[in-house]
C-alpha cells in the first residue's frame, strides 16, 4: 500500500516536471515570469520549513538570508565586477555564513526567545542594508543587474530558476529523509529525550539553520536572475512573516506544502492586484481564515483526507 | 572628551531631550506591548497598526471638534478609547476563542490583523499625509532662556513617567492588576479559584492596546500621519520589550531609554548610520543578557 502511493507520488512529480519543462513554449512571457516567481517564493518557503516545520525552530526573520543571498549576488556583479556564475555561488554561501553567525548567537535560546533575538539581529542587517547608500543603494536597492546572455532572456531565466529549484528540492528532500533529518524531527518532537539519547541538540539545530540559510540564499539569488534587482524590502520583517504564512497555507509538516503555499499566494497576489489595490486586506483575511479553520494547511488537509489512517499533526505540537 | 563637552552644551542637550521626548512615545507603545506579552503571551504584531489607527483617529477627532485646544484634548482622550474599543471587539470576537493555540499561531493571527488594519486605514483615510495642528498653548519653546525645548516635547517628557507609574500602580496595587499577574504565571490556578480569566485577559489586552492608541495620539502632532508609520515602530517597540525583559514594564522604560539615547547620540556622531546604533545596542545587550536586562515575567 505504502509502496503504491509512493509510486503514484513519484509519477505525479515526474509528470509535473515534464509539464513545467515544456510550459514556456505554451505560455506568454508574463506567465513564465510568474512561474519563476512561484519557484523562488516556494523554494524560499521550503527552506524556512526545513527549520520551522521539521526543526521546530522559531526562525522569525528568515527573509534576512533571502535578502543577503540576493544582495550578495547583485553586489558581486554590479559593484565588484565579478563574473555572474561566481556570484551565483557566493550569494548563497554568504547567506549560509550570515546564518551561521546569527545561529551561533541565537541557538542558546529556544522558542519565542530565539525568534525575538533573531528578529533583532535580522533588523540590524536590514538597517545596515537600508542605510548604506554608497554600497547597497539604500532604499532604492539595486536594479538592472546584467546577467550572462545564456540566462538573460525570460526563457533562459525560467529554465535556470526551474532547474536550480528542482535540484535544491531534491537535495532538501534527501536531507529530510537522511538520518540527520530524522534526528532533527526527533529534536522537534522531544528535545529533552533527544539530548538524553546522546544527540548534540544545539549542533544539529545549528546545521539545520545553516542549510536553511543557504537555500534561502539560493532563492534570493534566483530572484536576482528573474528580476535583475534586489531591494531592502527583501530583508524586511513583514516578508519573513508572509513566508511563515506561506508555509502555513500550504501546510508545514508536509514536504511540498510550502511550495504549494507559495504558488497559491503569489498567484492570488498577481491576479488580485490587477483588480484591486487592497491586496493586503485580502491577504490578511485569507491568512486569518487559514489560521482559524485550516491550521494544517491545504496540503496537510488533502493528505489527511486521502490517508485518514496516517496521522498528520494538525495543531503542530512542538 | 570633546564629545562629552559637546553633549553638555545647551543646544545639544536640547536635541537629546527632544529625542528623549520621542522615546516617551516609544515607551508608551512598548509598555502596552509588554503588558500583553507578559500576561497573554501574545506577541502582538498588530500593535503598530493600532498605534497608526490612534494617530489617524486623533486627526479625525480633532477635526470633528474644530481643532484648537478642545479638539486637541478630545483627540488625546477619544482616540485611544476608540482604539481600545476596536481591540475589545477583536479580542472578544476572535482572540478569546483561540487562546489554546500555540504562540506561533497567535503571532501569525496578530500579523493578519496588522495586514487588515493597515489596508483598512488606507481605505478610510487614504494614502495622503495628515497633520494634527497643535493648540496655541503648546506652541513655542518653554520659558527657560538657555533651553529652547518646544513645550509639547516637555509635555511628552512628563507624560511618559506618568504612564509608567500608572501602569505600575495598576499591576501592583489594584486587585485586577494582581489577578492579571497571577494569571500570567498560572492561568489554570487562577481559573480554579473562581475568577473569569477570559475577562481578565480581555481587560489586559484592551489596556495594552489603549496604550498603543495613546502613543499614536500623542505622536500625531509632531509627525506626518501616514500609512506605513506602523512598520518600523512595531519593530522598535519589540526590540525595546525584548531588551528590557518580556513583560516587565520597567524593562520597557529602560529599553526605551537605551534605544532613544543611542539613537540621539548615534545621529550626532555619525549622521548617516545614526539609525543603526540603537539596533546595534539591542544586539549587544541581548548578546550579554539573552533574556533581557530586567527580570522577565516568563
Amino acid at each position: 500500500m505504502k509502496q503504491e502511493t509512493q509510486g503514484k507520488e513519484f509519477w505525479f512529480i515526474v509528470g509535473l516536471f515534464i509539464v513545467l519543462l515544456l510550459a514556456p513554449f505554451a505560455l506568454k512571457r508574463f506567465y513564465i515570469y510568474l512561474l519563476g516567481l512561484i519557484f523562488v517564493n516556494g523554494l524560499f518557503a521550503m527552506s524556512l520549513n526545513l527549520v520551522l516545520g521539521y526543526g521546530g525552530i522559531f526562525q522569525f526573520h528568515h527573509a534576512v538570508f533571502y535578502g543577503v543571498g540576493a544582495y550578495g549576488t547583485a553586489l558581486m556583479i554590479t559593484k565588484l565586477g565579478q563574473p555572474a556564475w561566481l556570484a551565483f555561488i557566493v550569494g548563497p554561501l554568504l547567506a549560509a555564513f550570515v546564518s551561521l553567525v546569527m545561529g551561533v548567537i541565537c541557538i542558546r535560546l529556544s522558542k519565542l526567545y530565539f525568534g525575538m533575538l533573531q528578529i533583532s539581529l535580522g533588523s540590524l542587517v536590514w538597517v545596515v542594508v537600508y542605510r548604506w547608500y554608497d554600497f547597497t543603494g539604500g532604499d532604492n536597492g539595486i536594479h538592472g543587474v546584467t546577467l550572462p546572455s545564456l540566462i538573460a532572456s525570460t526563457k533562459g531565466a525560467y529554465y535556470f530558476t526551474f532547474l536550480v529549484t528542482a535540484a535544491s528540492l531534491l537535495v532538501m528532500y534527501l536531507i529530510v529523509q537522511s538520518p540527520f533529518g530524522r534526528a532533527l524531527q526527533g529534536i522537534r518532537d522531544n528535545p529533552v529525550r533527544s539530548e538524553a539519547v546522546g544527540m548534540h541538540v544545539r549542533l544539529q539545530q545549528l546545521v539545520a539553520l545553516v542549510i536553511a540559510g543557504f537555500f534561502a540564499g539560493v532563492a534570493g539569488t534566483l530572484f536576482v536572475v528573474i528580476d535583475n534587482s534586489a531591494f531592502p524590502d527583501m530583508l524586511f520583517w513583514t516578508l519573513s512573516l508572509e513566508i511563515v504564512i506561506m508555509c502555513l497555507v500550504g501546510g508545514w509538516f508536509t514536504f511540498f506544502g510550502p511550495m504549494l503555499g507559495g504558488a497559491i499566494m503569489v498567484a492570488l497576489r498577481t491576479f488580485a492586484s490587477t483588480y484591486t489595490e487592497y491586496w493586503t486586506l485580502i491577504q490578511g483575511i485569507i491568512f486569518m481564515l487559514v489560521i482559524i479553520f485550516l491550521p494544517e494547511g491545504v496540503l496537510g488537509y488533502i493528505l489527511r483526507k486521502l490517508k485518514p489512517h496516517k496521522e498528520v499533526t494538525a495543531k503542530g505540537e512542538y | 572628551m570633546d564629545l562629552i563637552a559637546s553633549i553638555c552644551s545647551p543646544a545639544l542637550l536640547c536635541q537629546i531631550l527632544v529625542g528623549l521626548s520621542r522615546t516617551t512615545i516609544l515607551f508608551i507603545v512598548a509598555s502596552g506591548l509588554s503588558l500583553i506579552l507578559g500576561v497573554l503571551r501574545i506577541p502582538n504584531i498588530a500593535h503598530g497598526s493600532l498605534y497608526m489607527i490612534g494617530a489617524f483617529m486623533a486627526f479625525t477627532v480633532s477635526k470633528l471638534f474644530g481643532g484648537g485646544t478642545t479638539g486637541f484634548w478630545m483627540a488625546m482622550v477619544l482616540a485611544p478609547l476608540a482604539v481600545g474599543l476596536l481591540s475589545l471587539i477583536a479580542e472578544r470576537g476572535i482572540f478569546s476563542h483561540l487562546y489554546e493555540r500555540e504562540h506561533l499561531m497567535l503571532l501569525l493571527l496578530t500579523f493578519s490583523f496588522a495586514l487588515i488594519f493597515g489596508d483598512l486605514v488606507k481605505l478610510i483615510w487614504g494614502a495622503e499625509y495628515r497633520t494634527l495642528q497643535l493648540p496655541e498653548s503648546f506652541k513655542g519653546p518653554i520659558p527657560v532662556e538657555s533651553l529652547p525645548i518646544p513645550i509639547y516635547n516637555m509635555f511628552l517628557l512628563i507624560i511618559g513617567p506618568l504612564v509608567a507609574v500608572g501602569l505600575w500602580f495598576l499591576t501592583n496595587k489594584t486587585k485586577i492588576g494582581k489577578i492579571s499577574r497571577a494569571a500570567a504565571v498560572d492561568r489554570e490556578m487562577v481559573g480554579a479559584v473562581g475568577i473569569n480569566v477570559s475577562w481578565v485577559f480581555a481587560f489586559v489586552f484592551v489596556i495594552g492596546c489603549f496604550l498603543a492608541g495613546l502613543g499614536g495620539a500623542l505622536v500625531a502632532p509632531i509627525v506626518n500621519i501616514t500609512l506605513g508609520m506602523d512598520h518600523t515602530l512595531i519593530m522598535e517597540a519589540f526590540l525595546i520589550v525584548i531588551m528590557g525583559g518580556l513583560g516587565n514594564v520597567w524593562g520597557a522604560l529602560l529599553g526605551a531609554l537605551i534605544f532613544g539615547l543611542t539613537q540621539s547620540l548615534g545621529i550626532l556622531i555619525w549622521p548617516q548610520f545614526g539609525i543603526v546604533f540603537p539596533y546595534a545596542a539591542v544586539v549587544i545587550v541581548l548578546f550579554v543578557r539573552p533574556r533581557g536586562l530586567l527580570k522577565s515575567t516568563w
